[in-house]
């Protein structure tokens, strides 16, 4: 089935993205990466060491797009400063805006993003914001020169899964730019369902990364995600309240 | 309004009853509930909590793999200078006692940073005696500039500072405050601390408060444990944790659970504060704040450290000295003895056997 996605100019066959984060080695993330068959990996550069011998850099194969975040960034400042060090290592110029002012419940600050994703979208960044998703910001992170908008399902790291389903529904409805899910998803059926409801993709790491085997959950991630999209292209069929009365009230009417 | 006044109100609740009333019931209500208030902080360190610390250590490590995942990050202390003008009863540091005081030349912070950067540590956490004659913020500032060419993060553990101070070294590049009020309980603070400007009560109690109006990234709280009932004081500690996160949401507040250790003097503890106790404080601080990062330091031995790491720790330090220049010379007075002497490399492994990612560098210092 040929139905890429193209961000940014790159085609993608895989929508599932993955993380880096949470992983009790890095030696796991080749495997993941394998087993998932995603083929674009966020990365925060606070955790980027090219002075280290286990830099995490190392262990994701060439093949992958890199998608750097700013994760620790509270300003859109702060945010436009960690992706341009990001740049300037040779990490590619897409960038995963994560401007994070709250560090109890670790949600976005919309406004702050979008500041941050007019600045670095000007400078020729392929700009990926995760936002809470709300449609004014997510119309403006458009006209800012977002390339996707990827609003959190749940708070990150909660596995709660799709709690904001309806106003996801409508970021898919009404905002013409992929909708990536990102944060919160837990299980395969809740990607599957991000999925079914016409999700571009869905970024987790959690999910895979404190799963008792992530080499399992990363497939079983895989197939969920290929599962959903496969049935929003084909069209889910009408849901019905009811049965569908065999004698119908206006059946008299021929 | 500042944590005084919280202290203030918390300070006429009657603990010793309190603690006494919970039930099995009040302890299961607050280790199920997903936002603990202060009631439930109280049950989770009252004595009708002991039997549910395995409860307690089951939600600890979920609540903590899930925010933090399978990591642990990894710092080291430097002490710069050991000059220090009060006398405090349970420090080596102490002004009463003679020992040659020793404070680093820039030259001599330089070499110490080459030495605990080769180990691959790229979280530093400074510290001085208290003494703002001989190291004074603009000392702390000049150290801290130089070490920024080594370390991705230098944090600062010296006396209390203004507001003023603490802006100019979050300037400088400084972006963490750890500060221990050492004990909450004002009657016991005024006995333990018998000389010098660290009598001030108030003064330390809002200086972390101060660190989050100047700007660190993250400021660090806790109580010396043993000085006062423990329970108490991981009360006060959390819920001025809890003070500090609610007003300041772009700070990340975190936590130590420092227990008091041998030092020069023959001062003992009033409370003896048993395994078990530790285990139940670090359990009701990641149950009453599930994100907050939590810090263990070498003063605990290594087989305890060993089985800490997996109930609710993200942040260890690891190749320690608490002498000034410990790294580079011989001959210092360390401030209190460490239980554990393992390398940077011994860290490490013991960490990736227990299935945990050590991180030497989680920020950079973006200035």
């Amino acid at each position: 089935m040929q139905d890429p996605l193209i961000i940014g100019g790159v085609t993608l066959s895989s929508r599932l993205f993955i993380g880096t984060g949470k992983y009790s080695r890095n030696t796991l993330i080749p495997e993941v990466i394998a087993r998932s068959g995603s083929q674009v990996i966020t990365v925060a550069l606070r955790r980027v060491d090219p002075q280290s011998n286990d830099n995490i850099i190392s262990h994701i194969p060439e093949h992958m797009t890199l998608l750097p975040n700013t994760s620790g960034a509270r300003t859109a400042e702060e945010a436009v400063r960690i992706a341009r060090l990001a740049r300037a290592a040779g990490l590619g110029n897409w960038v995963k805006i994560e401007v994070i002012n709250d560090q109890k419940y670790l949600l976005p600050d919309n406004m702050e993003t979008i500041r941050a994703t007019e600045i670095l979208a000007a400078e020729g960044f392929v700009v990926l914001p995760y936002m809470s998703p709300d449609l004014s910001a997510a119309l403006r992170l458009k006209a800012a020169g977002a390339a996707a908008v990827m609003p959190l399902g749940a708070p990150i790291g909660s596995n709660r899964g799709l709690k904001t389903r309806e106003l996801v529904r409508i970021l898919i409805a009404e905002v013409d730019l992929p909708v990536i899910v990102d944060a919160g998803i837990g299980r395969p059926s809740e990607a599957a369902e991000a999925m079914e409801m016409g999700a571009a993709a869905v970024l987790l790491n959690t999910a895979i990364a404190t799963a008792r085997d992530p080499l399992g959950m990363a497939e079983a991630f895989r197939e969920a995600v290929s599962a959903g999209r496969r049935a929003y292209l084909a069209g889910l069929g009408p849901v019905e309240e009811g049965a569908s009365a065999s004698s119908p009230l206006t059946g008299f009417l021929g | 309004m500042s944590f005084y006044d919280t202290l203030a109100r918390l300070t006429q609740l009657p603990f010793d009853g309190l603690l006494k009333q919970y039930t099995s019931a009040d302890v299961r209500r607050a280790v199920q509930a997903e936002q603990l208030d202060e009631e439930a902080l109280l049950a989770l360190l009252s004595p009708a909590a002991e039997p549910y610390l395995e409860e307690m250590a089951q939600k600890a490590q979920r609540l903590t793999r899930s925010h933090f995942g399978h990591v642990m990050q990894l710092f080291t202390p430097m002490y710069l200078a050991d000059f220090c003008v009060n006398h405090c009863t349970y420090c080596s540091f102490s002004s009463i006692y003679d020992f040659p005081r020793k404070k680093l030349t820039i030259e001599e912070v330089r070499k110490e940073a080459e030495i605990i950067a080769a180990t691959g540590l790229r979280h530093l956490l400074i510290l001085t005696g208290e003494s703002r004659k001989e190291s004074p913020a603009a000392y702390v500032k000049e150290c801290a500039e130089v070490l920024r060419e080594y370390f991705a993060s230098v944090s600062i553990e010296v006396n209390p500072l203004s507001t003023a101070e603490y802006k100019e070294l979050v300037q400088a590049g400084v972006d963490g405050l750890t500060l221990y009020q050492e004990v909450y309980h004002q009657d016991t603070y005024s006995k333990l601390h018998v000389k010098g400007p660290k009598r001030v009560y108030r003064n330390r109690l809002d200086a972390p408060e101060r660190g989050c109006q100047a700007g660190f990234r993250s400021v660090n709280i806790g109580a010396l444990l043993g000085m006062y009932d423990w329970r108490q004081e991981a009360f006060m500690t959390a819920v001025h944790a809890r003070y500090l996160q609610d007003k300041y949401p772009d700070c990340e507040i975190g936590l130590s659970i420092p227990r008091f250790r041998p030092y020069l003097g023959q001062f003992n503890p009033e409370s003896d504060v048993t395994d078990r106790a530790l285990v139940q404080i670090i359990l009701a601080y990641r149950l009453f704040l599930p994100r907050a990062g939590i810090s263990l330091s070498t003063r605990e031995a290594p087989a305890l450290r060993d089985q800490l790491v997996h109930l609710g720790i993200t942040k260890m330090s690891a190749g320690v000295s608490t002498e000034v220049g410990g790294h580079t010379m011989e001959g210092g007075t360390p401030q209190f003895e460490i239980s554990d002497n393992r390398s940077v490399q011994e860290i490490t492994d013991m960490l990736y056997q227990k299935g945990l990612q050590p991180v030497f560098k989680d920020w950079d210092i973006l200035v």
